[in-house]
């Protein structure tokens, strides 16, 4: 879902104005950025975290960060990319935790070269989705993404779900441009092919 | 082009971000190439069903739980 609007450039983010009344002790407004965003930080979270209770956590532990640290946001980028970006790093840190301080990057389990070259080539079904139920069609989405290295997903998901800029997931993640396109490429690529396996068009006989 | 040339332009040409030439031949390739065609109908079909279905939902009452957690700390200057 690309949630973000795009502003002309001369025209003020609607955002500005609340961050700034949320710095002058207005809660009100912080709220406000709250209910805009929860549900974006929230998907991220449980993307990256792969668990409930800790993106619940997460997201609770963003905003409460993003508050305390109004005052050092810089506004030469969006509230909501920097307020993604503490996200992150929230999530990678619970990861750490539940991995026992085993030290987690979103580099992790990069090295595949799987899906580099699109193999299965069967076209799809004109509205594949439309041969599952809601509920079939979120857990064939949620097992085909969980599979992807967490370096490909983190970025496929900023980028293509939540509507970032290459440019801003970069700043967000911490990677070069090239880096951020490479592995969206390769994501894109990979996820295609898993979800092939069920959207693609069954031929005469096969179940 | 080859099928590996056009791959490496694939994202550009989902994001649109290429120049009405490179766009040119890209679809001089795809007129005779079956298999990128649909790598590029499947690929964009696999954005788009990403986008538009909900993965993962944060349920209303959990939501408000939340809200009024970050709430309370806030009001209590943290």
């Amino acid at each position: 879902m690309a949630t973000i609007e795009q502003v002309a450039e001369n025209e003020q983010h609607p955002d500005v104005a609340l961050v700034a009344s949320a710095r002058e002790g207005n809660v009100r407004a912080f709220e406000e950025l709250v209910s805009k965003y929860d549900r974006q930080i929230f998907r991220i979270a449980q993307h990256i975290t792969q668990n409930r209770e800790d993106a619940q956590d997460v997201v609770q532990d963003a905003f409460l960060k993003a508050y305390e640290k109004l005052d050092q946001f810089q506004g030469n980028s969006k509230f909501y990319t920097w307020l993604v970006r503490i996200a992150v790093n929230e999530s990678l840190m619970r990861l750490r935790k539940r991995r026992t301080g085993k030290m987690v990057s979103i580099d992790d389990d990069i090295e595949t070269e799987e899906g580099s070259v699109p193999r299965d080539l069967a076209d799809w079904s004109p509205n594949p989705e439309q041969n599952y139920s809601q509920s079939e069609l979120a857990e064939i989405l949620r097992k085909t993404i969980q599979g992807l290295p967490q370096g490909f997903r983190v970025v496929f998901v900023l980028r293509d779900v939540e509507g970032l800029s290459t440019e801003e997931t970069a700043e967000t993640l911490g990677l070069s441009i090239p880096a951020v396109k490479s592995r969206l490429l390769r994501a894109r690529l990979q996820l295609r092919e898993r979800l092939s396996r069920y959207f693609r068009m069954k031929k005469a006989g096969e179940k | 082009m080859t099928c590996s040339e056009f791959l490496a332009l694939l994202d550009e040409l989902i994001d649109n971000e290429v120049t009405s030439e490179t766009r040119a031949l890209l679809n001089e390739h795809l007129r005779g190439c079956d298999h990128c065609e649909v790598t590029l109908s499947t690929t964009r079909k696999t954005i788009e069903i990403y986008r538009s279905h909900e993965v993962y939902e944060l349920p209303n009452p959990v939501r408000e739980r939340l809200h009024a957690a970050i709430m309370a700390k806030c009001k209590h200057g943290c």
